[in-house]
């Protein structure tokens, strides 16, 4: 049998590294590029653009004759079969056909716009102060329901919180994720970057209420006398379930990442992420976290601590 | 299981026709990411009006531009008023309009209409005027708020207006030479149209100074002219804010999407989604068994439903919206994965199949109740975000995802609990080991 709960500590310290990581990729990109993350035309304003060559052209020949023809700043993105999706500060849709135009001539194929995008710089504020709120009114919501749903249990705001702390922590990896690739790679963040977080902070919960609701039903029923063995009882008896439906999911999921197309990647990715993390936190963290309070056990929060006997 | 069977039939018929005619317009209604086409978003300079009846302004707006489409002979237009923060904005997506530069020509102007009378060769020009040595153009800016639809003493509708100072001079200097002629109504470069295609051009048939009626109107043109003239008062240009300066003509948002790319990622959706599908499909048999297969037939009814509801409604498909059906698939075994595993559990524990198969529905009740909540919860604060951005594939995302979660819990409760009630009750197959168990004995012994 998976002792879950006696090896908290290393679940804790793998979150930790995660996040710190995270935060250095935040810190970092918000010293080098100014910004957290890297903002793509929803929420700096700006043009995004899909441009299919036939035949196809290298992405650095792309990349040559953009910078010659002034827009250095443009981020560029393989689609692959030709496709480039390409984001730049705003122009209009004239100014687009006219660069299209110019690209066709300049390296010898035929371009087709097949996507134009434009988002005005004017509602990039809105948009981040809309998501922002998204996400803690959701956070928020989710506590709330937990702490109505266990409401019959002994402090019921014990087990909303330990749920909203996975889950904010699932959040921030992710974040932390596209920070990191935003950073290395140009992966701008996108509308559909928040429509998949929030996505993940409905899945984490789903995963860690199953937990939870296993727990509430074991403790009701009294087997163990101690709420650790409880807890861990608890996972054991999910721990198939949980595996598995992150594994239909993540079939799906992979499938769409790999097959689905360009303009879903980065989307998927969140949500394949989520899947990934949901899972975890739902399976080490989140049971553990309720543990830890109810023992008062806090140092085992800082695995690097000196161990309380 | 004859309800399941007339729902599944009845989800089957209404879905089939999308064989024939793939997701055109007799099948799923797609979104312009899918189908190709334009989306404008524009904020409203209301600066000129008083606050009090913005609304009444701006379904009147909403009409003018509906009009305007209407004219560039779009199927399906959609137009919508947000309202956001006190700003309006207006919504329009143009489903197969890929030249996007004529879409905004249409739409980006301004509101007002304009009376034109016929020249010597039979064009249309400006109905103009002098007054204070000014030669002004007669237009629905010279309407006095009041006009109405009244009827006559034959039950013909009337439409009944009065003009302000100003209007009044230019009509009757207007009415006295146009005695007997047409006068048209123009928006834009386009006349107005009537509901069977002639040009609304009523004739002069007395001096208008300050009160005039137009008779000869059915009562569908009376109310929509009475409506646009009403909206037309006050120029409301379409544009959007920078900082505190207006910019007219530009749009918030934009998006053309040619129907090429829409095609190709409904072809890589249905790629992705058939092999993903596949291996969960695998998974769910070897892993489960016989209730694997019950759960694959339940995910049949589940698809096909789903489908039927999309059509039905009708809900419009967009690619992230496509995406979300897709990834619901795979969460939609959730509910059966884990009524399952509390059925394993109950067989192992030494009951008999039958009963272990209603403790597991009964226990695994409450887990799948609690837990897709939360989806809902982030569902609705998804379709609230999306109607704050111009974004619109978000709020396609949520509803189908909330839809695809709230069908789900459904298909797990009703159809494999009725499929696997009916294969226990038919006594077919009683081994453990079908139920992925391998006997109660050695599970307990592993245990």
């Amino acid at each position: 049998m998976i002792d879950f709960v006696g090896q908290k500590r290393w679940f804790f310290l793998v979150s930790w590294i995660l996040i710190i990581i995270g935060l250095a990729a935040i810190i970092i990109s918000q010293i080098q590029l100014g910004t957290p993350l890297r903002l793509g035309p929803d929420f700096a304003g700006g043009t995004s653009m899909t441009l299919q060559f036939s035949p196809a052209v290298e992405q650095s020949q792309l990349r040559e004759e953009m910078s010659r023809l002034g827009y250095d700043e443009a981020t560029i993105q393989n689609a692959g079969e030709g496709n480039f999706i390409i984001h730049t500060q705003e122009i209009t849709s004239d100014e687009a056909t006219e660069l299209k135009d110019e690209l066709a001539t300049a390296l010898n194929a035929q371009v087709e716009l097949t996507d134009y995008y434009l988002a005005s710089a004017t509602v990039g504020a809105a948009t981040t102060r809309s998501a922002l709120i998204a996400v803690i009114v959701a956070a928020i919501a989710m506590l709330f329901y937990i702490v109505w749903a266990f409401r019959r249990m002994p402090k019921p705001l014990r087990w909303g919180s330990c749920a909203v702390i996975a889950l904010i922590h699932n959040v921030f990896i992710i974040v932390g994720v596209f920070s990191f690739l935003g950073w290395l790679a140009g992966v701008e963040i996108d509308a559909l970057f928040i429509t998949g977080l929030l996505t993940v902070v409905g899945y984490s919960v789903n995963n860690i209420v199953v937990v939870f609701d296993r727990i509430r039903e074991n403790v009701s029923r009294h087997v163990r006398s101690d709420f650790a063995e409880t807890v861990n009882d608890s996972l054991i008896d999910t721990l198939a379930r949980c595996l598995n439906t992150a594994l239909t999911t993540l079939f799906v999921l992979l499938a769409l990442f790999l097959f689905g197309g360009a303009t879903i990647h980065y989307f998927v990715l969140v949500l394949l992420l989520g899947v990934i993390i949901g899972t975890y936190s739902s399976v080490c963290i989140a049971g553990q976290l309720l543990v830890v309070w109810e023992k008062g056990n806090w140092s085992a929060l800082l695995p690097w601590a000196k161990k309380a006997v | 299981m004859i309800f399941i069977l007339v729902l599944f039939g009845f989800a089957l018929w209404s879905v089939v026709p999308l064989d024939r005619n793939t997701l055109g317009r007799e099948g799923l209604r797609l979104g312009l990411d899918l189908a190709g086409g334009s989306y404008l978003v524009y904020q409203a300079d209301l600066s000129e009006t008083e606050s009090g009846n913005r609304d009444d302004i701006m379904e009147g707006v909403k009409g003018v531009v509906e009009r305007r489409i209407n004219a560039l002979g779009v199927t399906e237009p959609v137009v919508e008023i947000q309202k956001h923060e006190g700003q309006y904005n207006i919504v329009i997506q143009l489903p197969g309009i890929a030249d996007i530069e004529k879409a905004k020509e249409m739409v980006g102007l301004f509101t007002v209409l304009e009376f034109r009378e016929q020249d010597a060769s039979g064009n249309w020009t400006p109905a103009t005027g002098t007054v204070n040595n000014e030669t002004l153009a007669l237009s629905s800016r010279y309407f006095k708020e009041n006009t109405s639809i009244a009827t006559d003493q034959f039950g013909k509708p009337l439409l009944v207006f009065e003009w302000d100072q100003a209007g009044a001079q230019l009509s009757e200097q207007i009415t006295t030479r146009l005695l007997g002629k047409q006068l048209a109504i123009f928006l834009g470069d386009e006349p107005l149209r009537g509901e069977e295609g002639h040009i609304i051009a009523p004739v002069v048939q007395a001096v208008i100074t300050d009160k005039g009626q137009i008779e000869g109107l059915s009562l569908a043109d009376a109310t929509e002219l009475k409506d646009l003239l009403n909206a037309g008062r006050i120029d409301v240009p379409l544009g959007r804010w920078v900082d505190e300066e207006f910019d007219p003509s530009v749009p918030l948002y934009e998006r053309t999407v040619d129907a090429t790319l829409g095609a190709d990622s409904i072809r890589k959706s249905i790629t992705a989604a058939g092999i993903g599908i596949v291996l969960l499909l695998i998974f769910m048999l070897v892993y489960y068994r016989l209730p694997g297969l019950v759960a694959c037939l339940s995910l049949g009814v589940y698809g096909v439903v789903l489908l039927a509801i999309f059509k039905l409604v009708p809900i419009t498909l967009t690619l992230p919206g496509l995406a979300g059906f897709i990834v619901s698939l795979g969460m939609a075994v959730d509910a059966n994965v884990l009524i399952f595993e509390r059925t394993k559990e109950e067989l192992r524990g030494g009951r008999t199949l039958a009963a272990a198969v209603e403790a597991g529905f009964n226990r695994a009740w409450t887990a799948i109740r609690d837990s897709n909540i939360t989806t809902f919860i982030a569902c609705i604060v998804l379709f609230w975000l999306g109607g704050t951005l111009g974004a619109f594939m978000v709020r396609g995302f949520a509803l189908i995802l909330f839809i695809g979660v709230a069908l789900s819990m459904f298909t797990a409760i009703t159809v494999t609990r009725t499929f696997l009630r009916l294969i226990i009750g038919s006594q077919v197959v009683t081994k453990p080991a079908a139920y992925g168990v391998a006997s109660v004995q050695t599970a307990r012994n592993t245990k």
